[in-house]
């Protein structure tokens, strides 16, 4: 079966999105995503949609799930490199994607999720066993 | 009824399962860069294409996708026009609301699909089938 591959790297999962996805894929990737947070303990996600050239309002719901999802599963989901005519599109659409964060790349989404995290410890006095710096 | 003017050449093209869906969306998306549409409208329109071409998969139980390109005086344009046979929409104004469903979506499909191109049109038979047509302009 065609699936889109969940990477992992210390807390957080990281995907690429690099191919037109039919609407089952979309929700293939959610399941994997959903059970890969609680099987690994993530604590951070980050979706890279830098290839999609379009994002309507299947692949748009279906990004704000696993963003709900994870919260519950206590993961944080950052959605990176929206394409500017993608977003200005997806306004028009009548989906802004609320309770959805984003950032421009990889990297300023990482920061995002690091920084995200460490508040969080600091305010939880989470004692987790997080390998950050 | 909407102003299509002279129509250049078609393409038609069927929707019966998801992966057609992403089909028609990579058909749109060659014709508009055929066209020189600007990537801004490309993605305005392949979106629409993949709302529109959506609905006839999941509400009217498949159909086809015909593609054309129009020509009404100096400006050209696409037109995407979505028929099927199934049970056609009760109430169209209602449908055409965002946030409306009779399915699991958004009800951003018409309303969405309406906004993102210049002009749209639907013809809805309860028991005959819909058509939804719609033309981005250049």
């Amino acid at each position: 079966m065609e699936r889109i591959p969940i990477l992992r790297m210390g807390n957080f999962l990281l995907v690429t999105i690099q191919v037109d996805m039919h609407d089952q894929l979309a929700l293939t990737l959610q399941d994997d995503l959903t059970n890969r947070i609680a099987e690994v303990g993530a604590k951070g996600v980050l979706i890279d949609i830098s290839s999609l050239e379009i994002v309507d309002s299947f692949i748009g719901r279906t990004l704000a799930n696993i963003a709900s999802m994870a919260r519950v599963l206590d993961a944080e989901t950052v959605v990176v490199g929206m394409q500017p005519a993608v977003a200005i599109t997806l306004v028009e659409l009548g989906m802004p994607l609320p309770g959805i964060r984003t950032a421009l790349n990889v990297e300023s989404g990482m920061d995002h999720l690091r920084e995200i995290l460490t508040s969080h410890e600091e305010n939880y006095d989470y004692d987790g066993d997080s390998t950050e710096d | 009824m909407i102003t299509t003017g002279t129509v250049q050449k078609t393409e038609k093209i069927p929707i019966q399962n998801s992966s057609d869906v992403v089909a028609v969306r990579q058909r749109v998306r060659a014709w508009v860069l055929e066209m020189k549409f600007s990537l801004v409208e490309q993605t305005k329109i392949v979106t629409a294409a993949s709302e529109l071409g959506r609905n006839t998969l999941e509400h009217g139980g498949g159909g086809f996708l015909e593609l054309a390109q129009v020509a009404n005086g100096s400006r050209s344009g696409i037109r995407l026009r979505f028929s099927d046979n199934g049970p056609g929409i009760e109430n169209v104004e209602l449908a055409l609301k965002d946030g409306y469903t009779s399915g699991q979506g958004m009800g951003l499909g018409l309303g969405g699909s309406k906004r993102l191109m210049n002009e749209f049109e639907i013809e809805s038979k309860l028991n005959v089938g819909t058509t939804v047509t719609v033309i981005r302009w250049k």
